[in-house]
C-alpha cells in the first residue's frame, strides 16, 4: 500500500516527538471506555490487546514496508511463552510479559534472515509458510502446547503484589491499557527518530538507501525484532488476562485478521492500528449476530472498498475530514 | 522387495496424482502472475466455486459426473473472464500490498457466500461407480479414481504443451509473459491474451476443484486452506514459468506424500521446511536461470 504522505508530514513523522494532543487522543478514549462500559471490561481489554498486536504489525508493515501474512507467529509464541512461564512457576506478570516478548524477538532474529532479504510476493509467501509451519508444530507438540485443548490453568500473581485480578476485568483492562500507552509512545518515539526515517527510506526505495550507505539489512532486522517484541507483548498479555492459550493464536486466520484490522484503520500512521482494531471487532461482532457467515462477506467488501476507494483507511478519512474542517489553513506553512 | 515396490508405487501414484491436482489448481495463478504480476489470493476461490458447482449440478440436477465437471469448468472460466475485465483490470497498476488486499477481500466474499449457500461443513462429491473400483498393483490395491486423475493430468499437460509451443496463441502468451510492453508494441492484443489466459487459468482451477474434491475436500474455507500449497507451487516455479510448474507440482506432490509416508510423525513439515529454504535461497524459483525475479 502506498503510504499517504500528508502535506506537512506530521501524521507520519511528527518531528516534535511526544505531543500532549496525541496523549489525550489515546488516553481519553481508554478512560472513557473504563467508565462507560464497566461490565464489558474483559472484552475491552481484548480489544486493547489486539490493538497492540495491530500496532506491532504497523511497525513492520507501515514503517519498514515488510509485507507479512504470518505475524501471528510472534503473537502466538509470546502467548505460549507467557502461559508456559506462569505454569512453570514464574508468576510475576510484568517480567513474564517481557520474557515472553524476548522469546518472540529471538524468533524474529532467527526467521528474519529468511524473510527480510526477500521483497514482494516471495516475502509474503515465506511469512505465510513460517506461520503454517508454527501452527502445525503447535498442533503436533501437544505435550508442550496442550494441542487442541490449549494451555489451561495459567495463574498470575497480582500486579506489583498489590492489584488482584478481579472478576470484573478492571485490573485486566487497566493493566493492558497501561502497556498499550507505554508501547504506543515508545513506537512513536522510534518512528520519529533518525532510525524511523531510515526505515521510511527503505520502504520507499530500498536500493537507493543501500546506495547511500544505509545498513539496510540491519535496520530491517531491528525493526522486525521490535515488531516481534511488541507482538509478543500482546500475546503474553492475552495469555495472562484470559488465563488460557489456544491454538488459534498461531493460526493463519489470526495473521490475516491483524492485517485487515490495520488496513481498515490505515497503514503507517500508528493511530490507524488503534482505530482499525475496534472497527474490525465491532463489524465482526455485529455481522456475526446478524448471520454467522455474513461477516466474511462484510469484511471482504470492506477490504475491497477501503483498498480501492479509501486509501489510508479510517485514519485517512478522519484526516481528510480534519483537513477540510480546518479549510487547509496550514497548507501554506509547510 | 515386493513391499518396497508396493511402497514406491504408492508414493509415486498418490504423490503423482496429488501433484497433478496441484498443477491443475495452480497453473492459472502461475500464468496470471507472469502476465499481470497480480498475486491473486482469490485463485483458490475459483477452484472452490468450480467444485461446488459440479456438486450442485450432480446432486440437484442429476447431471453425470464427467459432464458436471466439464460444465463447471466452462462456467467458471466465463466467470473468470468477467472478473478479469471488471475487477482485476483495476489492480494492475496498484502496489503489491493493495493487490493482495483486494484479492483477499474477494476471497473472503466467496468464502462467506459459500458458507451461506452450502453451510459450513465439508461437502463430498459423489463419485460414479466406474471410478470407485479398485485395481491391484504390486500386492496393493489402488482406486481407479487415482488413475483417472493421472490421465486427466496427462491430457492437460499434453494439450498445454501443444497450445504453448505450437499455436500462435501460445506464442502470443509466451511473448506477453516475457515482455509485456514489447509484445504490445509488436501488435499482440495483450489485453485479450490476458483475459483468455485468466479464463483458462480459472477454468483449470475449477477443474482441479472438481476432480480433486476427494483429495482436497470442498468446504467454504477451501480458498484459504489450500492457499499455502498453491503458493508453494507458484513460488518454486517463479513468475510465469509455465513449463517448470508441471515439474514443480509433481515434485512437490511426491515429496509431500513421501514425507508423510516415510516420516509420518513429521507429517507436512518436510515440504514446508524445504520450501522455506528453497525460496530463501532462490527467490526467482528453482528452475529460474534465464531471468531474475
Amino acid at each position: 500500500m502506498k503510504i499517504v504522505v500528508l502535506s506537512h508530514g506530521s501524521a507520519v513523522v511528527g518531528s516534535r516527538g511526544f505531543r500532549w494532543t496525541d496523549f489525550a487522543l489515546l488516553v481519553i478514549p481508554l478512560v472513557a471506555v473504563y467508565f462507560a462500559f464497566p461490565s464489558y471490561l474483559s472484552l475491552a481489554s481484548y480489544v486493547v490487546i489486539m490493538a497492540m498486536f495491530a500496532l506491532s504489525l504497523d511497525v513492520a508493515l507501515g514503517l519498514a514496508g515488510i509485507v507479512t501474512l504470518g505475524h501471528a507467529v510472534f503473537f502466538g509464541v509470546g502467548a505460549y511463552a507467557a502461559g508456559l512461564l506462569a505454569i512453570a512457576g514464574w508468576q510475576e506478570p510484568i517480567t513474564g510479559v517481557l520474557l515472553a516478548a524476548c522469546c518472540a524477538a529471538a524468533l524474529a532474529l532467527v526467521s528474519g534472515p529468511f524473510v527480510l532479504r526477500l521483497t514482494g510476493l516471495p516475502q509474503v509467501m515465506v511469512t505465510l509458510l513460517i506461520a503454517v509451519l508454527f501452527y502445525e508444530a503447535g498442533n503436533k507438540m501437544g505435550w508442550l502446547t496442550g494441542g487442541d485443548d490449549g494451555l489451561q490453568g495459567i495463574v498470575v500473581d497480582p500486579i506489583f503484589g498489590l492489584f488482584e485480578w478481579s472478576i470484573y476485568g478492571t485490573t485486566k483492562y487497566v493493566y493492558a491499557s497501561t502497556w498499550l500507552v507505554v508501547i504506543f509512545f515508545a513506537v512513536q518515539r522510534m518512528a520519529t527518530s533518525p532510525f524511523g526515517l531510515a526505515l521510511r527510506g527503505i520502504r520507499e526505495n530500498r536500493l537507493r538507501m543501500q546506495l547511500i550507505g544505509s545498513p539496510v539489512m540491519r535496520h530491517l532486522m531491528v525493526s522486525y525484532m521490535v515488531s516481534a517484541f511488541i507482538a509478543g507483548i500482546a500475546g503474553a498479555l492475552l495469555a495472562q488476562t484470559t488465563e488460557f492459550v489456544g491454538l488459534g493464536v498461531l493460526s493463519v486466520e489470526t495473521s490475516i485478521d491483524v492485517v485487515v484490522m490495520l488496513v481498515l484503520g490505515g497503514v503507517g500512521h500508528l493511530f490507524g492500528a488503534l482505530l482499525g482494531t475496534p472497527l474490525y471487532l465491532l463489524v465482526k461482532d455485529l455481522s456475526q449476530q446478524w448471520n454467522p457467515h455474513a461477516w466474511m462477506i462484510v469484511i471482504g467488501c470492506l477490504l475491497v472498498f477501503v483498498t480501492l476507494f479509501a486509501r489510508g483507511g479510517l485514519f485517512g478519512l478522519l484526516h481528510a475530514l480534519h483537513d477540510r474542517l480546518r479549510g487547509r489553513n496550514d497548507e501554506g506553512n509547510s | 522387495m515386493e513391499h518396497f515396490f508396493g511402497a514406491l508405487t504408492f508414493v509415486v501414484l498418490y504423490g503423482g496424482t496429488y501433484g497433478v491436482v496441484l498443477f491443475v489448481l495452480s497453473i492459472g495463478l502461475v500464468m496470471t502472475m507472469g502476465l499481470m504480476r497480480v498475486p491473486n489470493i482469490a485463485h483458490g476461490a475459483f477452484a472452490a466455486i468450480g467444485g461446488y458447482m459440479a456438486v450442485t449440478m450432480m446432486v440437484k440436477w442429476g447431471i453425470n459426473y464427467f459432464a458436471a465437471i466439464v460444465l463447471a469448468t466452462l462456467c467458471v472460466s466465463i466467470l473468470g473472464a468477467i472478473a478479469e475485465r471488471t475487477i482485476y483490470v483495476r489492480l494492475y497498476r496498484l502496489p503489491e500490498l493493495d493487490q493482495i488486499l483486494v484479492t483477499l477481500g474477494l476471497c473472503f466474499i466467496v468464502i462467506g457466500s459459500l458458507a451461506l449457500a452450502f453451510g459450513p461443513n465439508v461437502v463430498s462429491i459423489p463419485l460414479p461407480s466406474s471410478l470407485t473400483e479398485q485395481i491391484g498393483l504390486f500386492s496393493r490395491s489402488f482406486p481407479l479414481y487415482r488413475l483417472f486423475i493421472l490421465a486427466v493430468g496427462i491430457v492437460i499437460i499434453a494439450s498445454f504443451w501443444l497450445v504453448f509451443d505450437r499455436t500462435s496463441f501460445g506464442a502470443q502468451l509466451r511473448a506477453s509473459v516475457d515482455n509485456r510492453s514489447m509484445a504490445q508494441a509488436t501488435g499482440i492484443p495483450v489485453n485479450r491474451v490476458v483475459m483468455l489466459a485468466f479464463a483458462i487459468g480459472t477454468g483449470l482451477a475449477a477443474l482441479g476443484g472438481g476432480i480433486g474434491a476427494t483429495l482436497f475436500p470442498l468446504e467454504p474455507l477451501y480458498p484459504l486452506k489450500y492457499l499455502p500449497l498453491i503458493f508453494i507451487i507458484m513460488a518454486l516455479t517463479g513468475f510465469g514459468n509455465i513449463k517448470s510448474s508441471i515439474a514443480v507440482a509433481i515434485l512437490v506432490g511426491i515429496t509431500d506424500t513421501a514425507g508423510r509416508y516415510f516420516l509420518p510423525e513429521l507429517g507436512g513439515f518436510v515440504i514446508y521446511v524445504l520450501v522455506i529454504i528453497v525460496v530463501a535461497l532462490r527467490p526467482a524459483g528453482i528452475f529460474a536461470s534465464r531471468r531474475g525475479a
